[in-house]
Parts: C-alpha cells; structure tokens; sequence
C-alpha cells in the first residue's frame, strides 16, 4: 500500500515538472503504457458486480449538488447547504466502499496562508457533520486548496461566491 | 527516495532557466520630495552598450527616489580621478555630488571598477572604493557600487545588490522566481503545475522554503539555491504550510494540521526529529514570523472572531498579546529588520491595504490606494516596503517607501506575479 502511494506521488511530480521542459513528458508516459496490459485483462476476468461507488451521474435533488458555498471569512454550513451535507452523508453510509475528498476553497481576498487555514476549515466544518451522522473517517478525507485553485477566474462578487465552497468529491468517479 | 527525485528535477529546471534579461518591467513613480542631484560620470574604459556599468549606478541611485541624475552624456573623455573633473560644469548643473571611475581588466579576466564618490561642495573624496567580478556580473559590480554610495550619503544600507523572489503564473504554470532587486537576472528555482506560495529567504540568502502542491497537498520544502537541491522538511498528515525561518536559521516556524487545525509548530530546518508544538488555540494560527532576535513570534490567528494579528514571547506561549483593532480583517505580518515597524494587510470597506505599525506607539497608517494588496515584505535596509496587488485583472508588484513618498510598480509582460519576498543583504 505504502508503495503505490509512493508511486503515485513520484508520477505526480513528474506530471507537474514535465509541463516545462517536453524532453521529460516521454518518460512517465512509457512506463504507464507498459504497466497498462498486465492490469486490463484482470479487470477483463471479473466482470463481477461492484459496488456504487458514487452518486450515479444526472441524479438529482441535492445528492446532485457537489459544492457547498460560504460566506466571506466564514465556514459555518449555511441552511441551505444542510440537505447536501445530510444526502452525501446518507450516500456515504449507506455505500461504506465509497470515499470522499473534501476539498476546501477561498475567494482571492486576502492572506494566501490565511486562506489556506479557512479552506482547510471548511473542509473540516463538512467533515465534522459527515462525522456525526456516523460516516467512518477512513471514508473521508479533507484538502485545502486555500485560494490558488479558483472556479472562476474573475475578480469580481460573483466570482467570489463561486470559490469560497467545499466540493465534495467522489473517489473513482 | 522522494527528496533525491525532487532534488534532480529542481536542479535541472534551475539550469534551464537562465537569462539575465529584466522580466519585470520598473516604473516609479516618485511623489513630491526633494531629490539629491548626482553626476555619474561615464566610467573610463566602462563596457558599451548596456554592458556599461556607470548608467547601472545612476539608475539605481534614481530608482531609490532620493536622487535625481544630472546630465553627463556630454562628458568626454570621462575623468578616471578627482583631477579630471570640471567643478564648473558640475556646480552649473547643481550637482550635489560626482562619481567617478574607471573600470580594469585584471590577469584572471576579472574586471575591477575603482570609483570616488565626490562631494561638489567642497570638491572631495568622500569614498574610494573598489569591487571585482566575472564580466558577467558587471550589474552586480555596479549595485554593488551603487551600494556603497546610497550608504554614504544616507546613512542607510542600500539595497540594489539584493535579491527578490516572487511567484509568476501563466495559465496553470507557475514558477517561483528569484531576480535581482531590478528585476535582470531572472532565474526560476521551480515550475509545476502545481500551486507554489509562501517562499521565504533563509537568514543567510542560500536557502529558500516554500510550499508547493507538487504532492498533491501542501509541503514545505527547503531548496538551496547554488545547487537547485531540494529537501521535503515538513509533510505530516494534512496541510504544511507557512514557514518562517528562525534568526539563526537552524529552524523553520511551520503550520501544520496534523492535529486538527492549522497550528504553529517549530521543526529543524533539516527536516529532522519531530516537530514541536509551539501555541495552542481553538482557532486558525497561522503566518508565524521570528523577531530579529528570535525571541517572539508574531502571527495571524482567528482566535477571537476575524483574522487579527498578535505576538507572543516564547517564553510564555500562553499569554498572546492582540496587536491589530482597526478592522475586522488583519493578517500577514513582517516585521522590520530592527524589530521596531509592523507591516501587514487590512481589510477596510471591502479593500485590502497594506499598513505600517509603529510598534512603539501603536500608531497604524495605510500605505497603499489599490484594493487587493497581499504579502507585504521590507527590503532588507527597512526604508521599503514590496507587497503584491491586483491592476486591471493581473497581479503585479509594487513597492512603497515606509515614509509613503516614492512608489515603484513591477510588471511582467503577462500572466499574474505574486508572493513577493526581498532577500537579505549580501
């Protein structure tokens, strides 16, 4: 387990580093293609039934919803977002395979750092109540991306609104 | 294993990046004080072109603000030594002081610029100096130079031989940058994909932390800056983040939310044995940064409501003093290098401000007009302040004076430049 991880991450600097300089983009990509058989015909052999392992896509209601929004400098879950919290919270129980990232963001305004903490709130703020409807830890996890990743790209209230949320993300999806 | 793949990536980058071209565009903009008047004369035997190293001085000296360049393309030949000078001339022109010099190829290739720095009023040396370099650093040679005079008729350390690094981002690549404080010599230490913020000088300018998203969530990361080596220092469960070094620059202040929320911890700076918590709070801590004499921390928390700013002595970390009352948004601390000026960023009306604190009196002013300051950071003799903001949708650098008079914006040709930090003196 400890190495596929470790794998990951290396492909994952690459990935980042390779952006720049395009004699190291044909690296990574060979050892992917050659890893690729070995796994393809395993999953070939068991077409056996899996579990859901998130919300089908087009469902509805708020278990459609993946982001729930905030106010500025705040990470209290407004009312309105409550049912999406309860539905993944629900979903989440009820398929104990399934796992999420909860993903923390914030507006442009302000301290990078600062904001990193808030995001990490944020996340936490939908970890906790996920927590208290008995959601095991081991299906969640949490990540602040402060304000460096932003939905919206302008710099005016509208945008604002759209980046300061907590997007929950389904594992495999 | 993780740090040598790092280390190989970063070095190589570090090579491939190499100019000594000005990626960031200077405009200053000096408001109603008295400049000193100064004759930089041609040096004799001086490169050509702009490889020549007196127009470097003068513009330096122009672009503190405190001087005003007096004409001297006519001058020919150029005066190697007091004896050539034409007081006449100089006094004519209201020139409060003279340079002159001449610059030597030495046996090892080396140049060597010899200048005097002259007083006009009673026609003498005031400084008789000399710096030597490869034929490459002819801009170093003359910060260098520009240095010496800045000091002498100031009484503060110039600042023009010094680094800044910054963080730039076109579309989804960002690089963290380091650039002399002119903005030539760009030279980038990483470029990823990746968020990279926070970078911070070490005490002796051959380090850099910073945090990076390479991993796909925050570390801090300390790079060497002759070599491009890079070593993982903090990367415990959850987010790593804003490190601080200490004066001594064995140890790193870092946040981490290992346990729970972002909490201030000290680590070595090697990344060694394990970190120690240093403040306990129910909310966020974050943005530590040492006092010169590294015996207090002054940080950002959200302990009793909006993020505001407190010091604490670390002999007692459990009696934080508030520092900030003015508005409901405070964060980002720096302090001066003496310890006595507070800078950081307040939110009034909607607008992001950089101040400055007196920390004797407690007095506050805001230094800047724009909306969306961040990271302010003082040059290393106090006298500036370098702070990123937002102009017509990009980000940018600019740079205010502590006494407000003399403001410098730093453009690139695209894309946003941010995370500002100075480097210390050399």
């Amino acid at each position: 387990m400890k190495k596929t991880i470790f794998a990951l991450a290396v492909t994952s600097v690459l990935a980042a580093c390779s952006s720049t300089p395009p004699e190291t983009t044909s690296a990574p990509v060979a050892e992917k293609t050659a890893a690729a058989p070995a796994h393809a015909p395993m999953a070939a052999e068991q077409p056996a039934v899996k579990p859901m392992l998130y919300p089908p896509k087009g469902v509805g209601g708020a278990l459609g919803e993946r982001s729930i929004y905030y106010d500025f400098d705040k990470y209290a879950i407004r009312d309105q977002y409550k049912p999406v919290v309860d539905a993944h919270g629900a979903f989440l129980l009820s398929h104990p395979a399934s796992k999420v990232i909860l993903q923390g963001n914030c507006d442009e305004r302000g301290s990078r750092e600062y904001n990193l903490g808030l995001g990490q709130r944020r996340a936490d703020s939908v970890r906790k109540v996920l927590a208290a409807k008995g959601v095991k830890d081991s299906q969640m996890e949490t990540i602040s991306f402060g304000k460096e990743k932003p939905r919206n790209p302008g710099h005016n209230e509208k945008a604002w609104a759209e980046n300061r949320r907590t997007d929950i993300v389904y594992q495999g999806e | 294993m993780k740090n040598s793949v790092l280390r190989c990536l970063a070095a190589f980058l570090f090579l491939t990046a190499l100019s000594s071209r000005a990626e960031i565009t200077l405009e200053i903009v000096t408001e109603g004080s008295h400049q000193i008047p100064i004759a930089v004369l041609p040096f004799a035997n001086d490169g050509a072109g702009d490889k020549a190293i007196s127009p470097i001085v003068s513009a330096d000296l122009v672009r503190s603000g405190l001087f005003s360049a007096v004409d001297t393309s006519d001058v020919n030949p150029a005066p190697a030594d007091i004896e050539g000078v034409h007081w006449d001339v100089w006094h004519e022109r209201h020139a409060d002081y003279v340079v002159v010099g001449n610059v030597v190829q030495l046996p090892n290739g080396h140049l060597e610029a010899r200048f005097r720095l002259l007083d006009a009023t009673n026609q003498m040396a005031r400084v008789n100096q000399a710096f030597e370099g490869s034929p490459e650093q002819y801009r170093m040679i003359a910060h260098h130079i520009a240095d010496a005079i800045f000091e002498s008729i100031t009484g503060d350390k110039g600042m023009f031989s010094t680094r800044i690094a910054y963080i730039t981002k076109q579309g989804n690549v960002r690089s963290l940058k380091v650039a002399d404080s002119d903005g030539f010599n760009e030279q980038a230490m990483l470029t990823t994909s990746e968020p990279i913020i926070s970078p911070r000088w070490s005490p002796d300018g051959k380090r850099m932390a910073y945090v990076t998203f390479e991993l796909r969530r925050p570390m801090v990361v300390v790079q060497t800056l002759a070599t491009g080596a890079r070593k993982i220092v903090a990367n415990f469960k959850g987010s790593n983040s804003a490190p601080a070094w200490s004066p001594d620059g064995r140890q790193l202040a870092v946040v981490l939310t290992k346990d729970g929320h972002s909490q201030i911890y000290l680590i070595n700076a090697d990344g060694s044995g394990p970190p120690r918590r240093l403040l306990s709070s129910g909310g966020i801590d974050t943005e530590p940064v040492f006092s010169p004499d590294g015996q207090t921390l002054y940080f950002t928390s959200d302990r009793d409501g909006g993020p505001q700013i407190y010091r604490v002595a670390l002999n007692s970390p459990d009696a934080p003093q508030r520092l900030t009352f003015g508005s409901t948004y405070a964060v980002s601390p720096r302090l001066s290098p003496d310890g006595k000026l507070l800078t950081y960023v307040q939110r009034d009306e909607g607008e992001f401000h950089v101040m400055l604190m007196d920390l004797a009196t407690g007095q506050t002013q805001a230094m800047t007009n724009t909306s969306l300051d961040e990271s302010p950071t003082f040059a290393p003799n106090g006298k500036y302040i370098l702070y990123s903001t937002e102009m017509q949708g990009r980000g940018i650098l600019a740079i205010v004076s502590t006494d407000g008079r003399i403001r410098q914006k730093l453009t690139t040709h695209t894309g946003d430049v941010y995370e500002p930090v100075w480097g210390p003196l050399q």
